[in-house]
């Protein structure tokens, strides 16, 4: 197995399946968490995991060895994400007020009056992820790219094909959702 | 922004992410400063965001490695430097791709039939050649799923039945069993996915099962211990997946012989 990924891009350009499968197992996991948290499900993330891969060895002739592969395979699963959820734009139905009540309302009986403890607790962990699935795929993708990669809303904007208004508005409910869904904890 | 109103929740999440032009930045940072009311939102909003960064990311399930693997090989373009035998059989055992290529030879053939009928008859004749054509391709596709059904199938009893092999302690070859998984993954996965886009979410969770099966075993070691075999076994036989692709496989048959039927009754009534 090539030691370095730049070793491993040179030997898979030539056609060596082995040195791609090094990639792979290298790599896979950490495509696996941002697929997941983009998409949000394990069968789509699965499924992005395939594209970048796929997309990442029809192109490996582009890539430039002085590059880092991972932040290029990166960028790659971003842009397959989005491919894949703009693909069911027209599928997605809009959460309204209604939803964020229904959110905001559900185990609020279970709200543990330790904040501290609760930081640690697989609760609070358990809540950001239902309050993550409570996002349409549109919030979720603006959100994670806002949050979790940094992107700005510009840049989503371009990324999702919305204007930077409804970028931007995404943006504000996905974090109005996910106040709603974690202030009982922060006010406890 | 005035420094005397108070920032609402939309502000202050642009003031958190930085997004705020300069101008609004000032303001809103000379606001905070005075006020109180607006210093309490803005720390509950960071630690909401705080609750958002202590939950870590869902990690995959042990093995994913091998398993994305086992799914990317079989998808992965022919090296260059293959050669005839090699590429040939990466073409004949993906039957995806023939009925993909099957589908296109039929819709160019029909466009031809079609671009030389249209000089001689109305256009309306024409446009019941290109949807015949469709009919055609739909029914080509509908004999490759049954096809990769029956050949699902046949590694799902061959896997349920496989004798224990004494002369190995304890171990099961099942090298078959994985290069005919291995075979079937791509195509189970382009026959999912096709029948996610078309609405037909039985077939899709038959299909999506199936798929988890042929993706461990492709990725399994070519002798397993028995234990690892009663493990699949359990496992097709506890989702009843081999009665569930029969079923389907059955339905498949039956829409192929519809179709049969109704490619006849037109072709009877357009001669």
């Amino acid at each position: 197995m090539p030691h370095t990924d730049a070793a491993a891009v040179a030997l898979a350009r030539d056609g060596d399946s082995e040195a791609f499968r090094a990639l792979v197992d290298r790599h896979s996991r950490a495509v696996y968490r941002l697929a997941h948290r983009m998409t949000g499900n394990p069968q789509d993330a699965e499924d992005v995991v395939q594209e970048t891969f796929l997309k990442a060895y029809r192109q490996l002739g582009r890539f430039e060895s002085r590059a880092n592969f991972g932040t290029w395979l990166h960028r790659i699963c971003v842009n397959c994400s989005i491919d894949l959820i703009r693909s069911r734009k027209h599928q997605e139905a809009g959460h309204d007020a209604a939803d964020l009540e229904t959110l905001d309302s559900v185990d609020e009986h279970r709200v543990d009056p330790s904040p501290e403890r609760l930081m640690l607790s697989s609760e609070v962990q358990e809540r950001v992820g239902r309050a993550m699935e409570e996002l349409t795929a549109m919030e979720r993708a603006a959100f994670v790219l806002r949050h979790f990669e940094g992107q700005s809303i510009e840049e989503i904007s371009g990324a999702l094909g919305l204007k930077a208004n409804a970028a931007k508005h995404s943006i504000f409910r996905a974090v109005r959702k996910m106040r709603l869904a974690l202030e009982p904890f922060v006010e406890s | 922004m005035s420094t005397t109103l108070h920032l609402n929740d939309d502000d202050l999440v642009l003031h958190y992410y930085g997004e705020m032009t300069p101008a609004e930045e000032a303001n809103a940072g000379a606001h905070l400063a005075s006020c109180a009311h607006c210093q309490a939102s803005y720390a509950k909003l960071q630690r909401v965001m705080a609750f958002v960064d202590s939950a870590p990311a869902v990690e995959a399930a042990p093995g994913f490695e091998r398993i994305a693997w086992a799914r990317l090989e079989p998808a992965l373009p022919a090296p260059r430097r293959a050669s005839l035998p090699g590429m040939l059989a990466w073409f004949v055992l993906s039957p995806a791709r023939l009925a993909f290529t099957a589908g296109i030879v039929m819709l160019i053939g029909a466009a031809f039939m079609a671009g030389r009928m249209t000089r001689q008859a109305a256009p309306a004749a024409a446009s019941q050649i290109v949807q015949s054509a469709e009919k055609v391709r739909e029914r080509i596709l509908l004999v490759d799923l049954g096809e990769h059904l029956d050949r699902s199938q046949m590694v799902l009893v061959e896997l349920v039945s496989a004798p224990l092999n004494d002369d190995s302690g304890g171990s099961v070859d099942i090298s078959l069993e994985q290069s005919r998984a291995e075979q079937l993954v791509s195509a189970n996965r382009l026959y999912r996915q096709t029948a996610l886009s078309t609405g037909d979410a039985a077939m899709a969770s038959v299909l999506d099962e199936l798929e988890r099966v042929l993706v461990d075993v492709a990725a399994s070691p070519s002798t397993v211990t028995q234990e690892d075999l009663d493990m699949v076994r359990r496992r097709i036989e506890s989702k009843e997946l081999l009665f569930k692709v029969r079923v389907v496989s059955s339905q498949v048959r039956d829409r192929q012989r519809a179709e049969t039927r109704q490619l006849t009754a037109g072709s009877t009534l357009g001669s």
